[in-house]
């Protein structure tokens, strides 16, 4: 076992214990252990109902991260090919970026109601801005010497687009869709914490309000866990397919 | 872009999206965009009002406060973990951990163990803020040069000396990088945290307008929160210019 | 000693004609003037090197005749035809090799081809055949990041052969190569411009490259840019390369030239 992995586990371990040691004091009538959370964990999964919420929950998040990749990366490419509609759409996104647009969501479930079309919607708006500005930025810094080198060859505008800048650029736009589905699940998240409760959302606020705090931290753990889980996964599968792309362009 | 040969500034598109915005507003399309010149005269009505004022020091305070936690915790602990090897391979998985993780999730947790009012806002808004913090703060003292350490011992500086004269500097650049976009998240989880938490500050006033169709004073009260974490955000990008001087040259 | 009236009286027009003519050609950039009223020839079939400090224009003055820049004034000759653009008549060997990193060796080298339209199998028969040219059979399926620098820059070469210009254009082929790479490319060079039917305009910042490996030296100078001298090399032309870097001439060329460049050094 090397140094790293058993680092990890140990901090894992250190962590762990101490939500045990916390929970058994108790710091608060309201923090359960970590062992009676990962009870309810397993009763959870063993009787299905997480396997429910989670069907419920991802709905609106896969749809709106599709949405969001489809959209954003079309504007992306189209924001960072053109300066005139750079200098249209860029502001709009860069102030999307930093304004907390979780404030906008009451307007939403006022005009969309409560139902799935304005948790799509919430999805939307906290993914979008990421995968635009990331798919025009990765365009725009398309190294000058490859462009130049197709031109030489005399490839036409079309072959300069498909050939060089979209593979050049890729690596970004794969890195921006991953924290654009970050962004996305908080958008997931916050929309079955205050719109209205489905999925995994509602059974954190059920287990809270019947004080069941074992599910409630439970169902919590499990979100961070699978959040995890996948962006990690993501990044590898980054690495792996793109692990090439940012050497070999110059001598390096 | 150019037109006719003058370069024009960056963000001015915005002054097209605000006609827009104008010029939507008066065809009465949806009640939900009101004309923007509207907006504005509701913005300067409201701004005076105790109603207002009252929000903007609430939502205020939190955002101080949080941001003032995660800036001292959050620095410190970056530095630590940068500098010792043991403390970075126990500490850093959780510190990417929770940066990718949807915070939001964490909040009922907070409400439960510190109830509803002002504390578990500001604990939300430090939360939201320290993990980039203490990320940047990391690579700020990672990359610092090896000469400039030996450098340090060699002259016998005694290790607040290194700190302070030193290496504080030499991390200066990535550090304020860091709050710059801590600082942005926190404007995030202080509104996040009112909405979920307890419905005060700017919470309250977007809840109350909103449920009112008060669109015109929903919008002003936003683009006042935009404009404010705009400006902060660009009050921190302006001092990270002025250290970038000697960032590219360490 | 300097060469240039034996150069004006022997060399011009020696071999045949020019296949590149500059003429008059300006390049500003706003207020600064990269390259003012600059006029060459380049002989047909040789080896022409653009030689001079940084800041002489030299890669401006390439990539004008490429038609990767417009010149201000002034127009470029090939073949009897003034040319505003890329085209099929030149190609290009970029200093930092300009490889598409997510692409194989023989996808890379095979480009030129695949950007005019040429059937799969045909531009990869064409691409393996310069792939061995320039020595690296075997290495098809490689991936530029897998690579060393010379070996990259010898996909580009391949890259440069594989669309039968007639015009090869090199912008410091060679200048991000390690040393002994580098040595090795410049006899490889001589070799080439031997078997190939081709002129080769040479961008180079280094002295004894570009004595080692033209048929002609143009020197230009920056501020203005302009071409101060024009050096034909004579004796050590085709005696073998074993024997260049020690012929006297070969000697004395670069210490002439250095001498009157060393001025320009800031």
């Amino acid at each position: 076992m090397n140094r790293s992995l058993a680092l990890k586990l140990l901090s894992a371990a250190i962590v762990f214990g101490a939500w045990e040691i916390a929970g058994r004091v108790p710091v608060s009538y309201a923090f359960p252990t970590f062992l009676e959370s990962m009870h309810a964990l397993v009763v959870m999964t063993f009787d299905g109902s997480i396997f429910t919420a989670y069907a419920e929950t991802l709905k609106p998040l896969v749809i709106g991260v599709a949405i969001s990749a489809f959209f954003g990366i079309i504007i992306g490419l189209w924001v960072g090919l053109s300066s005139r509609f750079e200098w249209l759409f860029s502001p709009i996104f860069v102030v999307m970026q930093a304004a907390p647009l979780a404030a906008l969501i009451p307007i939403l479930v006022m005009a969309y109601g409560i139902g799935l079309t304005s948790k799509v919607f919430v999805v939307c708006i906290m993914a979008m801005p990421v995968i635009v500005l990331n798919t025009a930025s990765a365009v725009r810094n398309t190294p000058a010497s490859i462009k130049d080198m197709g031109k030489s060859f005399m490839a036409t505008d079309r072959d300069i687009i498909l050939k060089i800048i979209i593979p050049a650029a890729s690596p970004v736009i794969f890195s921006g869709l991953r924290l654009g589905i970050s962004a996305g699940f908080i958008g997931a998240i916050l929309s079955e914490l205050k719109i209205t409760p489905t999925g995994v959302g509602d059974i954190i606020t059920y287990s809270r309000s019947i004080a069941d705090y074992p599910s409630m931290y439970a169902a919590i753990f499990s979100i961070i866990v699978l959040a995890v889980l996948f962006l990690n996964l993501l990044e590898r599968t980054e690495n792996y397919l793109f692990e090439g792309n940012n050497r070999g362009y110059v001598s390096d | 872009m150019t037109v006719y040969g003058y370069r024009l500034p960056g963000m001015s598109s915005l002054l097209l999206w605000a006609l827009l915005w104008e010029i939507v507003g008066r065809t009465g399309w949806t009640f939900f965009i009101p004309p923007l010149s509207d907006v504005f005269i509701t913005l300067f009505d409201v701004i005076g009002t105790p109603a207002f004022l009252k929000a903007m020091y609430e939502t205020a305070y939190a955002f101080f406060a949080g941001v003032f936690f995660a800036v001292i915790i959050g620095i410190p602990v970056g530095i630590l973990i940068g500098k010792s090897r043991l403390l970075d391979e126990l500490i850093l998985p959780w510190v990417n951990i929770f940066l990718s993780a949807p915070l939001t999730a964490l909040v009922p947790v907070l409400m439960v163990l510190f109830g509803f009012g002002m504390k578990s806002i500001i604990i939300t808004t430090t939360l939201f803020a320290i993990w980039i913090i203490i990320l940047n703060s990391r690579a700020g003292v990672k990359q610092i040069n090896r000469s400039l350490v030996d450098m340090a011992r060699s002259f016998g500086a005694s290790p607040v000396d290194a700190f302070f004269k030193i290496y504080f500097w030499a991390a200066l650049p990535e550090i304020l990088g860091g709050v710059r976009i801590g600082v942005v998240r926190a404007v995030k989880g202080v509104i996040i945290g009112q909405l979920l938490i307890s419905i005060v500050g700017f919470g309250a006033l977007f809840e109350l307008y909103s449920n009112n169709f008060m669109m015109e004073h929903f919008w002003a009260v936003l683009i006042v929160l935009f404009a404010v974490a705009f400006t902060m955000s660009e009050f921190l990008a302006y001092l990270e210019r002025r250290v970038s001087y000697y960032a590219a040259s360490r | 000693m300097s060469q240039t009236n034996d150069a004006f009286t022997k060399a011009v027009p020696v071999e045949g004609d020019s296949a590149v003519s500059v003429r008059n050609v300006s390049k500003n950039y706003g207020p600064v003037e990269a390259l003012k009223n600059l006029s060459l020839e380049f002989p047909r079939g040789q080896l022409t090197s653009l030689l001079g400090p940084s800041g002489c224009g030299k890669t401006t003055l390439l990539k004008i005749i490429a038609g990767l820049l417009e010149p201000t004034s002034g127009e470029i000759e090939i073949d009897g035809k003034i040319i505003t653009s890329p085209g099929p008549d030149r190609a290009f060997v970029f200093q930092d090799f300009a490889l598409l990193p997510w692409a194989s060796v023989i996808r890379n080298v095979a480009f030129g081809l695949e950007l005019r339209g040429v059937a799969k199998s045909e531009r990869e028969a064409i691409a393996e055949k310069y792939i061995k040219n320039v020595g690296l059979s075997g290495f098809e399926k490689a991936y530029p990041h897998e690579l060393s620098g010379g070996m990259r820059q010898r996909v580009g070469l391949a890259r440069a052969l594989s669309v039968d210009a007639q015009v090869l254009l090199l912008d410091e082929p060679f200048s991000a190569v390690d040393e002994q790479n580098r040595r090795k490319f410049q006899e490889d060079m001589l070799e080439l411009v031997r078997q190939e039917n081709k002129t080769f305009i040479f961008v180079t910042h280094s002295i004894e490259e570009a004595v080692y490996v033209s048929d002609q030296i143009a020197i230009l100078l920056p501020r203005p840019s302009r071409v101060s001298e024009i050096i034909r090399p004579q004796s050590f032309r085709g005696t073998g390369i074993e024997n260049i870097r020690r012929s006297p001439e070969y000697l004395d060329i670069v210490d002439e030239i250095w001498a009157s460049l060393r001025n320009y050094v800031e």
